[in-house]
């Protein structure tokens, strides 16, 4: 088992490293960051000094470590828009994004999950089949159209919750939340919902395709024929084994969130990092684009790892097998 | 037979389809004694499988009970639904399915599967059934019963999850167990301890077995009685001395000449001429009219006579013949 | 990350060589006739097609010519005759006074050329590095693959959205615009190769062990001959349903975004761009300039996502 996760994390430094090389590759060839930091005014000898300065006259190898060492230490250099430190423009707009994206996380994991039980066990009923029917307009309903839809419904029709920012927040520590007061809460709905809603789906979809073809398992009709409660059969047995692939694409789902969390904030004006990379794009803010990429990846890759490890947890044979390395 | 455990009369499933309504089972009648073991043999698709289902309410739809009925105890059951089938089921009729390798659910613990099935069913503490799975996996032969409960199905050979599989079938002490080619997926070697070890389990607590399989050397070895099925319905039925030494049913007859048996004695194996017709394709009269080498007009008239109380064979002309047909 | 399996709600196998001729001899026919899921979206998306690529004759104005322009036709109702010039407009006017109707042809005809080049371009793209890892194999196939699992770790549109936003930092300001639809293009079709090139992969992995590729390697055909002659033709059934089913989410990827500015310019508007445009008359209670073509694009999304759901389940007899 140690073998393989040294061989997970081996993996995931090697796709970090790799798009730290896009990352860095952005800052060397797309546009030139000389131009960018001096105004018009500028002499040779600034140039040279600067050059000199950024590490720019070294050779690329050099050059890319010492990026990949800033990085690590959370140096991204300076916003071409803003003049600030990336670092900084991120680290103020993080809360905003995370806390959008774990509330739309557990939206969509938890209601995806019931629902995908309920169609799956009530195959039949005309709820599962209105719901699986939904659902299909569901994965093919762009996000932001979900988006526009419900401020439509909502904010500008019946006018009960607010179509655009974070509404009012909270200062603890150095993350401002929206969670501890009521506008702040009203204004998390919306854009929960319209992230959560195309991931929900999906889990659904999977969790009922999975449940159905674990309801045919033996085990399950053994687990009948012993007698047991129908639903110690349908949670206790089959859900359990249901889980076991249903985690893998779950994992990643919740890395989508993240990056799907672009087009919610864009929709609702949200403060989060994923407006910040919009806006970075439509401005060739080559330093934030980069953070963003750099920071988004490492979320991935940790997500994937936390994935690996929830497999082993859940499914003995994975354990035995890797540790007597059948 | 001082009283019959399980009593079917004149069982019929049918399978609703577009094409007409199929009789996988039709009319089927027997008894089986405390402590005796019925072998049910057949062809795959005799319908063998699927009286066994029925008893024990397992039927998966569009299958259903249509005629006929069946007595656990004295008491009737094909007409029990939900909740109340459930009870019955583990407590008073157990079931070995044929592959230990799918029926065990992989991620649970043997002792989990046993006590929860052990808590379904008995009124008993939490620690009790701990105690009595211990002594379950003891008594199928299990050596380390104490450490292994804590193990996952994988962990077990294949005739050890066997072991398993009966010991959870018996642990809620049923008065029937139904067999359903329990020996099917095993090695050889291992089949016979299998059987020995399930036919000395019901005969010290006086259970009841209705062992369904296709093998005669499995009837041969363990049953009191067979009944030997063909196309839906009861083709011979009698003491399995009898029927295997003497068959009486034509197609028994021809179902002996083509397993290798060395009570028997004959030197060369036959083969019944063509195959078990299909279910929607059932000629006129007897069914087995068209295989059956001593098959007269009235064969293909009439359906083959109603075994006489319960003893001997369905057909108009038993062997043995004086004269044989050419 | 290698082990990682599609979902199951789109298994697409390596079938057997001539699925798709036999299907389309008999089977594919018969199902279609007997799917009016199949009969209504194929209709839907033949007839966008068409409306789009006669645009230009179907639509009642052309609305990027500045003379046929009124500005006091602006925000005029659907259906209902503008106050001060007396038109009549179908589906009402934007705030410069172009039919929406007009608008909304011409940005599907935008949103499906992007969606159709980039699937092209996915394809041939997947196809050959497929072609390539699959039989090459060694390094080759190594890098391919790397690649493509890292991609595979980022949702699409993000990916998207980094090449454009790379390619538009590339670009020279002034030809930024005019560059916009080459360059999403590229995106999206970047950004979507991978499952092209595993299922080729796949498949030709499989044939290239066949006895009939290494006869044919025997009389001395060359490789690139015996690729595209022998192995091509049997993955086409897969290739098509992949195809099908990227065309959708392509066009949700273009609508994305455009819609979030950063894909189609204003000077062409693609539907996504329209709905950008309109979401700013959400408040003002001119709802049709965001409505319409918001419909428009879920009907079109929706039509080929389920002739990608109905190709799958017809050329995959397994499903049946």
């Amino acid at each position: 088992m140690l073998a393989f996760i040294i061989q997970r994390i081996a993996q995931s430094a090697l796709v970090l490293l790799v798009v730290g090389l896009v990352a860095f590759s952005m800052f060397s060839f797309v546009g030139d960051p000389i131009d960018n930091m001096l105004g018009q005014e500028r002499t040779q000898a600034d140039i040279d000094r600067l050059r000199g300065q950024l590490g720019l006259d070294q050779p690329f190898p050099v050059q890319y470590v010492k990026f990949l060492g800033n990085a690590v230490q959370g140096n991204f250099g300076i916003s071409y828009r803003q003049g600030r430190p990336v670092a900084d423009i991120l680290l103020e707009r993080a809360p905003a994004t995370l806390e959008l994206a774990a509330v739309s996380g557990f939206l969509a994991i938890f209601m995806g999950i019931g629902l995908g039980v309920f169609t799956a066990i009530r195959r039949e009923g005309f709820a599962a089949n209105a719901i699986m029917s939904l659902s299909l307009i569901g994965v093919s309903l762009p996000t932001f159209l979900i988006g526009i839809l419900l401020i439509y419904l909502f904010s500008v029709e019946l006018g009960w919750l607010p179509s655009f920012g974070r509404g009012e927040t909270v200062r603890v520590g150095g993350w401002t939340t929206g969670f501890l007061t009521e506008s702040g809460l009203k204004a998390l709905i919306l854009p929960s919902i319209t992230l959560g809603l195309y991931q929900m789906t999906l889990i659904m979809r999977l969790v009922r395709s999975e449940m159905l073809e674990v309801l045919r398992q033996d085990y399950i009709r053994f687990a009948r024929a012993r007698g047991l409660r129908e639903r110690a059969v349908n949670f206790r047995h089959a859900l359990k084994n249901t889980l076991v692939p249903v985690i893998t694409v779950t994992g990643l789902q919740l890395g989508s969130i993240i990056a799907f969390a672009i087009i919610t904030e864009t929709v609702f004006q949200w403060p989060g990092v994923g407006l910040l990379f919009i806006n970075a794009i439509q401005f060739v803010d080559i330093p934030v684009m980069a953070a963003y990429l750099m920071l988004i990846s490492v979320m991935f890759v940790g997500i994937n790892l936390i994935v690996d490890l929830l497999y082993f947890s859940i499914d003995p044979r994975l354990r035995a097998d890797r540790t007597k390395a059948h | 037979m001082s009283e019959a455990i399980l009593s079917i009369r004149d069982l019929t499933v049918e399978i609703p389809t577009r094409h007409g309504i199929l009789r996988p089972v039709d009319g089927i009648s027997y008894d089986i004694g405390r402590g005796e073991v019925l072998g049910i043999v057949g062809e795959s698709g005799a319908g063998k499988s699927m009286a066994g289902n029925a008893v024990i309410g397992l039927l998966s739809p569009p299958a259903r009970i249509a005629k006929g009925e069946i007595h656990v105890g004295g008491t009737r059951i094909d007409h029990l639904k939900g909740d109340a089938m459930r009870r019955l089921r583990g407590k008073e009729i157990g079931m070995v399915f044929q592959d230990p390798l799918t029926s065990l659910n992989p991620l649970l613990r043997i002792g989990d599967q046993l006590t929860e099935t052990i808590l379904a069913h008995l009124d008993v503490s939490r620690s009790e059934a701990e105690k009595r799975a211990v002594a379950a996996l003891d008594e199928v032969g299990i050596p380390g019963a104490r450490e292994r409960i804590n193990s996952y199905p994988h962990e077990f050979s294949g005739g050890m999850r066997q072991r398993v599989v009966i010991a959870l079938a018996l642990c809620a002490e049923p008065s029937l167990i139904i067999a359903d080619e329990p020996t099917t997926a095993l090695d050889v070697s291992v089949q016979a301890q299998i059987i020995a070890l399930l036919k000395s389990l019901c005969r010290n607590r006086g259970t009841a077995v209705m062992l369904i399989t296709h093998d005669m050397g499995v009837i041969a070895e363990a049953a009191d009685r067979v009944a030997v099925m063909y196309a839906g319905k009861l083709a011979e039925l009698g003491p399995v001395r009898d029927v295997l030494t003497t068959p009486r049913h034509p197609y028994t007859d021809g179902l002996m000449g083509s397993t290798p048996l060395a009570s028997r004695g004959k030197a060369r194996l036959h083969q019944i001429p063509g195959a078990m017709p299909r279910l929607d394709a059932l000629p006129s009269g007897c069914a087995f009219h068209p295989r059956c080498p001593y098959a007269q007009d009235k064969c293909s008239a009439d359906p083959g006579p109603d075994l006489a109380d319960g003893n001997g064979a369905a057909c108009w002309f038993p062997l043995p013949h004086d004269a044989k047909v050419a | 990350m290698t082990d990682r399996q599609l979902p199951p709600d789109m298994p697409i196998a390596v079938k057997d060589p001539s699925r798709l001729s036999i299907a389309l001899q008999s089977d594919f026919f018969y199902t279609f006739k007997r799917s009016p899921v199949a009969i209504i979206s194929f209709a839907v998306v033949v007839i966008m097609v068409l409306a789009a690529i006669f645009a230009p004759l179907v639509a009642p104005y052309n609305p990027f010519d500045p003379a046929s322009l009124n500005l006091m036709n602006g925000f005029s109702r659907p259906m209902t005759p503008n106050a001060f010039t007396g038109d009549t407009f179908w589906l009402g006017t934007d705030d410069q006074g172009r039919d929406v109707f007009s608008t909304i042809l011409y940005g599907m005809r935008i949103s499906l050329f992007v969606g159709a080049a980039a699937v092209l371009f996915a394809m041939i793209l997947g196809i050959t590095l497929g072609l390539l890892a699959g039989y090459v194999g060694g390094w080759t196939e190594t890098i391919i693959m790397r690649i493509a699992d890292v991609q595979l770790t980022f949702p699409a549109i993000l990916v998207a959205m980094l090449i454009f936003g790379i390619a538009k930092g590339v670009t020279p300001v002034e030809h930024r615009d005019q560059m916009a639809i080459w360059v999403l293009i590229i995106a999206i079709g970047l950004s979507d190769w991978v499952q092209f090139a595993r299922v080729v992969r796949g498949a030709t992995l499989v044939e290239k062990n066949k006895e009939y590729v290494q006869a044919a390697r025997l009389i001395g055909r060359r490789s690139p001959a015996i690729m595209v002659r022998h192995i091509l033709p049997n993955v086409l059934s897969p290739v098509l349903v992949i195809a099908t089913i990227s065309l959708a989410l392509a066009i949700i990827a273009e609508a994305t975004l455009s819609f979030l500015g950063v894909g189609a310019p204003p000077t062409q508007p693609s539907l996504g761009t329209l709905i950008r445009i309109g979401q700013g008359f959400l408040f003002s209670g001119e709802w049709w300039i965001l409505l319409f073509p918001a419909a428009t694009l879920l009907a079109l999304a929706l039509s080929v996502n389920l002739l990608g759901d109905w190709l799958r389940d017809a050329l995959n007899p397994r499903l049946r």
